[in-house]
């Protein structure tokens, strides 16, 4: 693992969620968006420890995983702003921003939608005998939906290369996690599909690359699904107006103990100096920035283009000799 | 063309096919016949759902198939319909051309998740860098016992939605080219099947071909009134135009044979010349694929009608259960009749 490399991206993520953060608050985008500061560590820690052409479905709260898979933030600025050279030309937004190219099937503006779908695309890497995995990433939300029981079911009695990322952050919009289920974990589910899993400190980039390079490594050799779940924290709120009344200013300030780019800061002070961390942050944010800037410029799609697409054209797929 | 002929029933396709070399199959050894076709040709076609390697294969339509190409090409799935759904999504996007089938339409309320939020967006909403194709098959049931949650035929609940087609074909000659056409359209694609078609035979070539998709035809043709018959009804329609006939009124027969898209121009032609329209659905009436015909006339050419368009549909209640409701429940030739008599009487 290439801390530097980590904790660039992480920075990444950290200073693009807070860009669109402060933008919403000007009023220069709209609808709404699901930021993840503060779970950076399982973006790029479950990210950084795959192969580009593995897949990964995402959620809603899915700019970091993209972001960690190595998109241009200046497409994903374009697509928030609605532009042309938006990754889905404008079409998806937030909630649907796919980049076939990275192998990143999508984020999900339907919780608990991406989980069958990514067993799907499992199952498509099983039947064509590739050694490549597909990862979805969920909350814990999400893990009462029917599709996540159906999906390790068929992921388990299918032995799917799959490897499951929940990403427990307590809460789903005002909901504790534990208002709505038994139990606090998550991987106890996995039990009862015979699915193994492990339970992991979602703030620890490290611990995250680490378990995840070896399990996806099992998976690839046939070892057949694996559900990882990481305890992790969203410093804002849910969505863009949310006033967090469901948990207190201590809980929020006990986590932020645990802000894992403090934690990565450390390690790279073993190889670099501060002064030099000074530096990355301020370039990062740079670019983040410029990113912004070029992707504003840009051409706003021709009304025309709304309607068009909803069918594909695929004349190519028709085999020959055909009468 | 002999295929485009559609038999009421088997005695008048042996007295049509007699002495002739063409070779007349059931509907359901049709679908069988393509689906095993594709699975033979092409590495990234498989077949999915509750119970398509069992004996029976889903009335016969996925038979043996599983002993042919294998468990994994012929996949067994529990049940869980929003869940295979799915995974027929993720497969389909990521190279795959699942063929997924359900013994059922009452089973597709289980997977509007994924079909409408999913599969009928992601080519658009994605920006056009995907496409989804996935076949769905799903079977309307009929007869005693069936009843209300095994008999419904709900197309409407995916007309409705941008992405989707939909295909109800009426022949064994359609039921194969329509699916072969379906799994390489590169769109998510629903078909419904009626039992009751399953064993009607038709003229189909033994060779791979496609039907369009969007093109209905003619299967009758008549000068006074036009009846669009849709799926199984298109057989009713047929049975009444002929009673018609013998009356001295010609009817002629549409099947829409898929009813998104809707081949309208071939409805309008043939009311510019009947100006007389009734609509036979195995459905119900309210924001049916009727009602949408009815629309679009009055939209593209609402002067062509001479009467009051005449719909034939289920009544507006669940499926009965006992033989003796049923019968009184399902309207047919019967009802086709006095429809189009109402409608030559105005
Ligand atoms: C099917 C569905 N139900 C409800 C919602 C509204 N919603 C959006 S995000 C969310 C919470 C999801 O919680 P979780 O899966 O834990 O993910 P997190 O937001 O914590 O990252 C809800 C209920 C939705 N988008 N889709």
């Amino acid at each position: 693992m290439d801390i530097l490399e980590f904790y660039k991206k992480a920075l990444t993520i950290r200073f693009f969620e807070e860009k669109v953060d402060w933008l919403f608050s000007r009023g220069l985008l709209g609808g709404t968006t699901h930021l993840c500061i503060g779970q950076e560590a399982t973006a790029v820690g479950v990210v950084g420890a795959l192969r580009q052409d593995d897949y990964i479905v995402s959620t809603h709260r899915g700019h970091g995983h993209l972001i960690a898979k190595g998109a241009d933030i200046t497409k994903i600025f374009s697509e928030l702003l609605g532009k042309r050279e938006g990754y889905c030309k404008g079409r998806g937004g937030t909630q649907h921003l796919c980049v076939m190219e990275l192998n990143f099937l999508g984020t999900n503006g339907i919780t608990g939608g991406g989980l069958p779908i990514a067993a799907g695309a499992a199952l498509s890497i099983k039947l064509s005998g590739e050694d490549r995995i597909a990862v979805c990433f969920f909350g814990e939300g999400a893990s009462n939906q029917g599709t996540f029981h159906e999906s390790l079911n068929m992921a388990s009695i299918w032995n799917l290369p799959i490897l499951f990322v929940c990403e427990n952050n307590m809460y789903a919009m005002s909901t504790r996690f534990s208002d709505i289920s038994k139990f606090d974990d998550v991987a106890l589910r996995a039990a009862s599909f015979g699915i193994p899993s492990v339970i992991i400190d979602g703030m620890d980039a490290g611990r995250v690359f680490e378990n995840t390079k070896k399990i996806a490594e099992k998976i690839r050799q046939g070892g057949g699904p694996a559900l990882i779940e990481a305890k992790t924290y969203r410093f804002c709120g849910h969505s863009k107006s949310d006033a967090r009344l469901y948990r207190t200013r201590e809980e929020e300030a006990a986590w932020k103990q645990k802000d894992p780019l403090p934690k990565m800061e450390l390690k790279l002070l073993e190889v670099i100096s501060q002064g030099e961390i000074e530096v990355i942050k301020r370039s990062i944010k740079a670019s983040v920035d410029d990113a912004y800037e070029v992707a504003v410029a840009g051409e706003d799609p021709g009304v025309e283009e709304a309607l068009e697409g909803a069918y594909a054209q695929r004349e190519d797929l028709l085999p020959q000799g055909n009468i | 063309m002999p295929w485009t002929k559609i038999y009421s029933n088997k005695e008048e396709f042996e007295k049509a096919a007699a002495g002739s070399t063409l070779r007349g199959i059931t509907y359901k050894e049709a679908i069988l016949e393509a689906t095993s076709r594709m699975l033979e040709q092409d590495k990234s076609v498989f077949v999915i759902g509750e119970g398509v390697d069992d004996a029976g294969g889903v009335f016969g339509t996925t038979k043996n198939l599983h002993l042919k190409f294998g468990k994994d090409r012929v996949m067994d799935s529990p049940l869980a319909e929003n869940g295979i759904t799915g995974i027929a999504i993720g497969a389909a996007i990521s190279g795959m051309r699942p063929i997924l089938v359900h013994m059922r339409v009452d089973f597709l309320p289980l997977t509007l998740d994924q079909i409408i939020n999913h599969a009928a967006k992601w080519h658009y909403m994605f920006g056009g860098k995907l496409s989804v194709p996935l076949v769905v098959r799903a079977i309307i049931g009929r007869g005693w016992g069936s009843a209300a949650q095994h008999s419904q035929s709900l197309p409407s609940l995916f007309t409705n939605i941008p992405g989707l087609r939909v295909l109800m074909p009426a022949t064994p000659y359609d039921a194969k080219g329509l699916l072969r056409a379906a799994v390489y359209d590169g769109n998510p694609v629903i078909i419904i099947e009626h039992r009751w078609l399953y064993d009607h035979m038709g003229h189909v070539p033994e060779d791979d071909y496609t039907v369009p998709i969007g093109k209905g035809i003619v299967r009758r043709e008549g000068k006074d009134a036009t009846v669009v018959g849709i799926s199984y009804m298109a057989y009713e329609a047929m049975r009444a135009a002929e009673a018609l006939s013998k009356e001295g009124i010609e009817t002629e027969v549409i099947d829409p044979r898929t009813v998104k898209p809707l081949d309208m121009g071939l409805i309008i032609e043939s009311v510019k010349k009947t100006g007389r329209l009734v609509i036979a659905d195995t459905g119900w009436k309210e924001c049916s694929v009727g009602a949408e015909i009815v629309a679009r006339i009055m939209e593209e050419s609402c002067g062509i009608l001479k009467a009051p368009v005449v719909r034939v549909n289920l009544p507006e209640t669940p499926t009965p259960a006992s033989p003796a409701l049923e019968k009184a429940y399902y309207p047919g030739v019967d009802h086709i009749i006095s429809a189009v008599k109402k409608t030559i009487q105005k």
